[in-house]
């Protein structure tokens, strides 16, 4: 049980990161390589504004709701990132583009480093204020429970916002022909900055939430990219219940490596990826009109 | 900008005489008119052309952007590293030997999974896999010596030891072996681009469909074009260790790669020479600019973007528009 | 003599029955107009005969070979050659370089890493003459990126002809260019065919050029042949008139033309 429940903590993470760049992706035919960094964004400046309150003497509740914090940060930066530096690149050729997210990947990296200096930053006050749950015979950390719900209401909600309200007919019309939804009126600069703001903030919010339970590393930002890249291998790019699913394969995969096997965790990651990629280039879960 | 300089297609820059000589000349005499701090930097610059030039390949030629060249340097550095602890060789050239051999395993293997995807799962799937062999170098620490690295000792080249100046010795000798082997690689890259196979990697980068109905077998010229890059990079690297007399994990990891990327782009990805004058240009640019700041990679991040934003053909594809225009207009 | 001949060939996307149990032949030597509205399967029969697709069904034999299951690189090799619809050249390269290319593989000399493009001289030589035919020698060393879009469309039939094929698939070759131009293109392409010999499939909506220079023609709709026969037949074919064009009036007598008036 317990396994089960790191599975989901694992998936749920992952599906924030995962699911933003397949959002970006599946809208714009954009694979921003700084994603990964956008994560570590998030988890560095939750972790850094939850300090800062701890220092202040701030009660619990205000260092919860100070967790969404990275995630605004991290929106807000990709909105800049998306007005200034990808627009310029939407018609020019994709190889740009990779070195564009790549330098920028770099610069993010380093950036992190410069403010926050060599050392992790943690948030453990907030991971212990929620104390653990008892399941069946063990206890279990309740702040991971907290990390689950917030996967699983993201997910709900994304769902909901892609299929059943306004903008997320804009963003499918988008995707699907973006020169058709212009013809139509549709605002398409507009509806690319929304997008990849919330794919941004989907991946802040991996990290901010991540960052009690694990403290904000350097170099975090890659091992995310990587890992959601595998998601995305399995689930297919573009698609969110590709995502969803893919998260869950690797989230189940890691944990039942982790226990086994713990020294070859991450190299059976990469195996299901390029053993995915080899049988299905496409990914599992691709709709068929890509 | 006019449509026929918009598709300038990769061709040599057109007053090769003009410095060709005087280059060559340049190279030949470096030993006698800089000092040797300013020599071995050369060799650095020259090591990483071979390495810029292997990448280009892929990138220039074949339109695949790899971001997992680091892989292979790494490769040829840890073979040689390798292959002086465990095998006790002292030979240069049966070092050069070993790994080229050890490069060629890792790109056919790393290749053949790759290349069957393009764009940016090819880009992923090399990233991905040059951190694999960088985890790899960590995780056997025993045989890798981890994060302290191996030691590579200066080879005997050419059968003959080194003196016991070593810097004499590394900025004299050693610079015109890699003198020697950098014009070799650049003779025999520039058949590769020019044979027929080269174009056809060029039709492959500009219409994989079409390269292939016109019976080009697109999967197998890029797994040939992936093994050649792979082994000229690390051919590099191998030449890169004894000069910096360590292996260290940090050659495998991916800011490495970015390093790679960045002095192509630097130079110029569109033409043959571009790598080469960026590789050395880069190679000086950090032996200044390290001493400047230690947010090496927010610099080069940073000069990335620009340099995609602005200068997209690099220092060699400007000049070469810049004559192409002036050619026009007189 | 039949030099292709595909029987009880389908091809489905999802719902979409592209291609529904189709039989198709063409014989040696001749130049064979495929016809039909859109949607009615005609690109997607070429794609099969070429190899960019698998049929869920049916046979090719082509050159009494068995191909249907054969990759496109084969194909080529066996001689069966096609340009696509929307223009593929290799835009960065030149118009020389673009024939050659067709040329080198056809020798089986891509694969040669050490020898020179530029020396082997019988290759371009041919590549002059190919561009000579189509009358693009005066493009030779520009980009095919930066030509026209009337010579684009002609580089890309030289292209495949420069494979001397034994079968040539055309898919739409005067598509995009204006009505001026097409007839000139179609005089070089088939007088370049004609002399080589070739049996050449085009994919066509325009009538004057199909009844113009095609021998016989088939018509599609909407996934299966609707008749075939000698372009007189199928004029006189109301079946085929009241599908296409919604009328029971014989179509493309040439004097109605108003576009060939004056040539």
């Amino acid at each position: 049980m317990i396994h089960a429940l790191n599975a989901l903590l694992y998936s749920s993470v992952l599906f924030l990161i995962a699911g933003g760049l397949s959002l970006i992706y599946g809208v714009m035919r954009i694979v921003n390589l700084a994603h990964g960094n956008l994560y570590a964004l998030g988890a560095f400046v939750t972790a850094w504004a939850i300090g800062r309150a701890v220092e202040a003497g701030a009660p619990n509740a205000v260092l919860f709701a100070l967790l969404p914090v990275g995630a605004i940060a991290a929106a807000a930066v990709g909105a800049v990132i998306e007005r200034t530096l990808l627009r310029p690149f939407y018609k020019r050729a994709e190889e740009y583009q990779l070195l564009m997210t790549f330098g920028l990947m770099m610069i993010l990296e380093d950036l992190i480093r410069l403010v926050w200096g060599p050392n992790p930053l943690s948030a453990t006050a907030v991971y212990s204020a929620f104390g653990s749950v008892a399941i069946g015979d063990d206890r279990y950390p309740g702040y991971n429970l907290l990390i689950i719900t917030v996967g699983f209401f993201a997910a709900v909600f994304l769902r909901a916002f892609i299929y059943r309200t306004r903008f997320g007919v804009l963003l499918r019309a988008t995707s699907q022909d973006k020169r058709m939804a212009s013809a139509l009126g549709v605002n398409v600069n507009r509806v690319y900055l929304q997008a990849f703001t919330l794919g941004c903030f989907m991946a802040g919010m991996g990290g901010a939430i991540v960052v009690p339970a694990q403290s904000a590393v350097l170099g975090m930002g890659l091992d995310a990219l990587v890992l959601a890249f595998i998601v995305v291998v399995i689930g297919g790019l573009g698609s969110l219940e590709g995502a969803l699913a893919g998260s869950l394969i690797v989230g189940v995969v890691r944990e039942a490596g982790v226990t086994w096997f713990p020294e070859i965790e991450l190299a059976v990651l990469y195996l299901i990826a390029a053993l995915v990629l080899l049988a299905r280039p496409a990914g599992l879960f691709v709709r068929a009109s890509r | 900008m006019s449509q026929a300089v918009r598709f300038l297609p990769i061709r040599r820059v057109w007053w090769p005489v003009a410095w060709v000589v005087p280059t060559s000349a340049l190279l030949l005499a470096a030993p006698y008119l800089f000092d040797p701090f300013q020599t071995l930097t050369l060799t650095y610059g020259l090591i990483a052309a071979i390495g810029a030039l292997g990448f280009n390949l892929l990138l220039g030629y074949t339109g695949l952007l790899s971001f997992g060249h680091s892989a292979f340097f790494g490769t040829g550095t840890y073979a040689v590293a390798f292959l002086v602890k465990y095998l006790k060789i002292a030979s240069m050239e049966l070092l050069l030997a070993g790994s080229v051999l050890a490069s060629a395993i890792v790109s056919v293997l790393f290749g053949y999974v790759c290349v069957r995807y393009t764009r940016i799962f090819f880009g992923i799937l090399t990233l991905a896999l040059s951190q694999v062999l960088w985890s790899l170098a960590f995780k056997f620490f025993w045989v890798t010596g981890g994060t302290d690295g191996l030691r590579v000792p200066t080879p005997s080249l050419l059968g003959s030891a080194p003196t016991n100046d070593k810097i004499e010795f590394l900025a004299h000798h050693y610079y015109y072996y890699v003198l020697a082997v950098f014009a070799v690689c650049v003779l025999i890259m520039w058949v590769v681009v020019h044979s027929p196979f080269g174009k056809a990697l060029q039709a492959i980068r500009d219409n994989e469909t079409r390269a292939e109905f016109i019976g080009i077998r697109v999967r197998r010229y890029r797994l040939i074009a992936f093994v050649i890059s792979g082994i000229f990079t690390g051919l590099a690297g191998a030449l890169w260790g004894p000069l910096n007399g360590l292996a260290s994990p940090d050659i495998l990891e991916w800011p490495f790669s970015g390093e790679i990327i960045f002095m192509t782009v630097l130079g110029g990805f569109t033409t043959f020479v571009g790598p080469i004058v960026g590789a050395v240009a880069f190679t000086y640019l950090k032996t200044y600019a390290v001493g400047f700041t230690v947010y090496w990679h927010l610099l080069l991040g940073t000069v990335l973007l620009v340099l995609v934003l602005a200068l997209p053909t690099g220092i060699t594809g400007t000049i070469q528009h810049a004559v192409v225009r002036l050619r026009r207009s007189s | 003599m039949k030099l292709l001949s595909a029987t009880g060939l389908s091809k489905a996307f999802g719902e979409n029955r592209a291609v529904d149990c189709v039989d198709f032949n063409v014989k040696q030597s001749e130049f064979l107009a495929l016809i039909g509205s859109n949607g009615a399967g005609k690109t997607t029969l070429v794609n099969l005969v070429s190899g960019l697709v698998q049929p869920d069904s049916g046979q090719i034999i082509f050159d009494e070979r068995d191909v249907t299951r054969w990759s496109p690189y084969r194909r080529i090799k066996v001689g069966i050659a096609r340009s696509f619809q929307i223009v593929n050249l290799f835009d960065r390269l030149s118009c020389a370089d673009n024939v050659a290319l067709s040329i080198f593989s056809r020798q089986g000399k891509t694969e040669a890493l050490g020898a020179l493009a530029a020396s082997d001289h019988a290759v371009w030589d041919e590549t002059h003459d190919v561009l000579r035919g189509f009358d693009l020698e005066g493009q030779a060393q520009v980009p095919a990126g930066a030509i026209s879009h009337g010579e684009r469309k002609l580089l890309d039939v030289a292209v495949a002809y420069a494979l001397r094929p034994k079968l040539l698939l055309l898919d739409e070759p005067t598509s995009g260019v204006s009505t001026r131009e097409k007839a000139p293109i179609m005089d070089i392409v088939s007088s370049m065919v004609r002399s080589g010999g070739i049996t050449v499939v085009i994919i066509e909506h325009d009538m004057d050029i199909v009844f113009r220079y095609s021998e016989r023609i088939v018509v599609m709709h909407q996934g299966s042949v609707l008749a075939e026969g000698t372009p007189g037949e199928i004029r006189q074919n109301d079946t085929v008139t009241s599908t296409l064009l919604g009328t029971s009036h014989a179509v493309g007598a040439p004097a109605a033309s108003s576009e060939h008036a004056g040539r």
